[in-house]
């Protein structure tokens, strides 16, 4: 190995080069490995300690207790309402931030604050946002709400910029050659090539705010999360579990559910096509896969 | 309107979508609309609370000032730091686990759809769990730590790079595996020369961009627990610290932000 380092520092052929860098990574990955780890007081010893409490916790989470299930429905009603008023406020503000960060159809003063309004929304976590809404708007579900509605400015908005930026231009010119209004600019020229990828933006961010919204109560933010929280601080394993499994099944039925939205609005399909192919949906691709 | 009556007494009507079609679309337009309308309906939302948001937005903010940076090197630095690790390590582990996973679940890989399908089951249910409550499990069984946020950033990534590296594998082209074969390459041959040069540049793409939402959901595992900056956080929080929570906030900010710049320019390099 070190011959072959030496060998790189000549000026030998290309195919050397090329075959010393990645072992140098490796060993660099793995000193980090060794020193991250210590600093984290990462060791066997706690793996191998926690290993035997893994099966005492896991014997007082099973079986699930489901007795108390009206705050367990009543808390995943809450999350419900937060996702869906947090996603259409956050789809209907992201519009108009999208489009004003786009650089190919605004002038530049009107891109920077939007563009700053984006990255401020996404780079905190929906949870830490909610602990500022919990503080402006009290405990409850509409801080929970409003903080889920800022994520998804962040990530639509983003999204659809992006969406924008890379459009063809010359249905634009088209549209505009014929002296359109700015609007009709946008309706006609700019929204139809952009259509089906913001559909896709648009259910994806449903899914993730389904899930931040089971989430957001431990901060006080509404929804189940603070029932969750409570649960688990109260060592009421068996009630956790059987929160978890309600959480988990809410999170599957929503991601079929936009699924299908994407099949009927992207693809054309109609309900009885759905029916039909059931199970073996395919997932229509959208930038979070890319 | 008159083109419409033309077109009706002409005897045909042109229309973009099926009747079908038109229903779909009808039934998911009225469902998100029943759904808004009764969630605004039920929504508990105080109205005292409501009134005095205003006052509170201004108290928050005199609250913050003046942040307090000394409290930076003594209480936040290396909080910040065991959130960076805990990203990477948590990232780095989750690759480790996703990689064979993602392997068993391309079904042209591993032509044996029950393998498949316990594979993508295994993906689906990381993917399920929040890291939050991933970080709620792993407290529960190795105590509060920065232990349980690694294991918990790691379980919830591996089915988000699991699945994509499986997909990436899937829509590989199959030219220079057939060629490989044909030549007689045993398995590990194929995998090295066939597929790793082309799932090379979705592999670094997907491990980037799951660092850097990992670095962003690490900052939030300190409140159930799981170590980093969250517990500094937490701790600010329960003791209405509130300048010491604007340095905290602002060191995240500063940490999201360069880890976006730096995954931008490693992409840049060496894709």
């Amino acid at each position: 190995m070190t011959e072959r380092a030496a060998a790189s520092s000549l000026p030998a052929s290309e195919a050397f080069r090329r075959d010393v860098w990645p072992r140098v990574a490796a060993i660099a990955l793995l000193a980090y490995v060794i020193y991250a780890c210590s600093r984290l007081d990462v060791s066997l010893e706690r793996v191998e300690s926690g290993l035997a409490n893994a099966s005492h916790f896991f014997a007082r989470l099973f079986p699930p207790n489901f007795q108390r299930r009206d705050l367990l429905v009543k808390g995943l009603l809450e999350s419900l309402e937060i996702a869906v008023l947090a996603s259409t406020l956050g789809i209907v503000l992201s519009l108009p931030v999208g489009l004003c960060a786009a650089r190919n159809l605004m002038p530049p003063w009107v891109t920077w604050p939007a563009r700053a309004v984006i990255v401020m929304a996404r780079s905190f976590h929906p949870v830490i946002v909610a602990i500022v809404f919990v503080k402006a708007v009290g405990f409850g579900a509409l801080a929970g709400v409003l903080a889920l509605t800022v994520a998804s400015i962040g990530f639509i908005g983003k999204l659809f910029t992006e969406a924008i930026e890379e459009i063809s231009l010359k249905q634009v010119e088209a549209v505009r050659s014929t002296g359109a209004s700015f609007l009709s600019v946008l309706t006609y020229g700019v929204l139809p090539q952009v259509f089906s990828r913001f559909i896709g933006f648009a259910t994806y961010q449903l899914d993730s705010n389904l899930r931040n919204s089971t989430m957001v109560g431990i901060v006080g933010a509404g929804g189940i999360g603070g029932t969750l929280f409570a649960a688990f601080q109260r060592f009421d394993y068996d009630f956790v579990c059987a929160i978890l499994i309600a959480i988990i099944t809410l999170i599957m039925i929503g991601e079929v559910l936009a699924t299908a939205v994407r099949a009927i609005f992207i693809e054309n399909a109609t309900l009885v096509d759905l029916v039909r192919r059931g199970g073996t949906m395919r997932r229509v691709r959208h930038a979070e896969d890319a | 309107m008159a083109t419409v009556a033309a077109a009706q007494a002409n005897g045909r009507t042109w229309r973009r979508f099926t009747p079908a079609q038109r229903l779909s679309r009808f039934v998911v337009h009225l469902a998100i609309v029943a759904a808004v309308v009764l969630s605004i309906r039920t929504i508990e939302v105080i109205p005292e609370f409501l009134a005095d948001a205003p006052e509170q937005v201004a108290d928050l903010f005199a609250r913050m000032w003046p942040v307090d940076f000394a409290h930076y090197p003594t209480g936040v630095h290396d909080a910040l730091i065991e959130t960076i690790h805990i990203a990477t390590l948590g990232t780095l582990l989750s690759i480790l686990l996703a990689v064979p996973i993602g392997v068993l679940a391309a079904r042209n890989l591993v032509p044996v759809a029950g393998v498949n399908l316990l594979a993508k089951l295994v993906l689906v249910s990381s993917r399920s769990v929040n890291s939050l409550v991933w970080a709620l499990l792993f407290v529960g069984i190795f105590g509060p730590g920065a232990l349980a946020g690694t294991l918990a950033i790691a379980f919830r990534s591996i089915g988000f790079v699991g699945k994509l590296f499986g997909e990436a594998l899937e829509e590989a082209p199959s030219g220079p595996i057939e060629a490989l074969s044909a030549a007689g390459a045993p398995w590990m041959s194929r995998m090295t020369f066939g597929y790793w040069p082309q799932v090379k540049p979705a592999f670094w793409s997907i491990a980037l961009f799951r660092w850097d939402i990992n670095v962003r959901e690490s900052a939030v595992l300190g409140l159930v627990g799981g170590g980093g900056i969250g517990m500094a956080l937490d701790s600010a929080l329960n003791l209405f610290q509130w300048n010491r929570v604007a340095v905290i906030l602002i060191a995240i900010l500063v940490v999201v932000i360069l880890a976006e710049i730096a995954v931008t320019q490693v992409r840049r390099r060496i894709l």
